[in-house]
């Protein structure tokens, strides 16, 4: 270990240096603090809108809080996962796109079924309900 | 025919019938190991949705807004946040070799995911000891299984955190460590992205109403 090593690391980072290029990509200091503090914005403000109620139209906040969400994710991907198009010849991002696809069409698709599905049962009444078994 | 075969032995033009093994850039690990990851976004997906359809049914029971300690997710959430943060540092370190470094980096990321997941039991704990359980009503059951499913996977981090931190201590930062922390680095981030979702649309619109 102790003398072993650290002939055995400079290898390692004389390898490093030209192999890892075109990897995916790695943060910098200055990436990881700027998309920590994006990220802590973007959290504040939805926890500050919902918890000083600040926005009297429900929808309207619970868009904004859906949207900076949105905002943040994109942020996440790309300060500390460090998305980019280049990464594995595009693989990376287009099983990205493919699953977004993929959650869109669960997503829209579960609610949408589930919404008609409720919309379309025959209403019951108190009585009713409370027989239920 | 053997005068054929040595010609070409001469020649130096034998067919070799072996693969010369081509430098690997590792980058196939990462791939897989994306598609993993999005292949886990997808059971979020599905879980999302079920709580979507069946968040509003209350049963009568106690709705987000009853049970929900806003300032408390908060703390939550900041927990992943920082950790977050703290195992960008740790990848920052394994960049530049400081072993050392990296293991405390790795440290301080396993401490605030077990503050995260122990402020998560806490508040289950505290809800179903209130009678608010998941067989309470279907966004319970919704609730607990998102929620849950999140938090066994933080839980899984965390394990897999302290067996790479075993790893980088015994063998040092080498490359197949490198690899495992790019793929931990990965997952981490990817529960945080998830709970993105989690405090959005579960905790916060679910206490608008």
């Amino acid at each position: 270990m102790s003398t072993h090593a650290p002939t055995h690391e400079d290898a390692f980072e004389a390898h490093h240096g030209h192999s890892h290029g075109h990897e995916a990509g790695h943060g910098t200091f200055k990436s990881y603090v700027t998309g920590f503090v994006l990220s802590v914005i973007l959290t504040a403000i939805p926890f500050w809108l919902v918890m000083a109620e600040v926005i009297d139209s429900p929808v309207l906040t619970a868009v904004i809080i859906m949207a900076l969400g949105a905002i943040q994710i994109v942020v996440h991907m790309i300060f500390f996962l460090h998305m980019n198009t280049r990464s594995e010849g595009g693989w990376t991002m287009m099983a990205l796109i493919f699953t977004i696809v993929l959650v869109a069409i669960a997503l829209s698709g579960s609610l949408w079924v589930m919404h008609h599905l409720n919309a379309n049962m025959m209403p019951m009444s108190p009585e009713m309900m409370k027989n239920m078994p | 025919m053997t005068e054929l075969h040595t010609d070409y032995m001469q020649e130096g033009k034998a067919p070799t019938f072996y693969l010369e093994e081509e430098h690997h850039p590792e980058g196939s690990t990462m791939l897989g190991f994306w598609l993993y990851l999005m292949s886990d976004c997808l059971i979020f997906a599905v879980l999302f949705a079920t709580h979507a359809v069946l968040g509003r049914n209350y049963a009568a029971g106690p709705s987000p807004a009853d049970l929900f300690d806003l300032p408390l997710v908060a703390v939550n959430t900041s927990m992943l946040l920082f950790s977050s943060i703290t195992y960008g540092f740790a990848m920052l370190q394994v960049e530049r070799y400081e072993k050392k470094a990296t293991l405390f980096w790795m440290a301080v990321t396993a401490l605030f995911g077990i503050a995260f997941v122990s402020l998560e039991l806490y508040e289950f704990a505290h809800m179903i000891h209130e009678g608010a359980g998941p067989q309470r009503s279907a966004f319970l059951s919704s609730f607990f299984t998102l929620v849950g499913t999140h938090g066994l996977h933080v839980t899984s981090g965390i394990i897999w955190m302290f067996v790479l931190m075993a790893q980088v201590a015994k063998h040092g930062l080498i490359p197949e460590n490198k690899r495992r922390l790019m793929c931990l680095s990965m997952f981490w981030h990817f529960l945080d992205v998830v709970w993105i979702g989690v405090f959005s649309f579960v905790y916060l619109m679910g206490v608008l109403g």
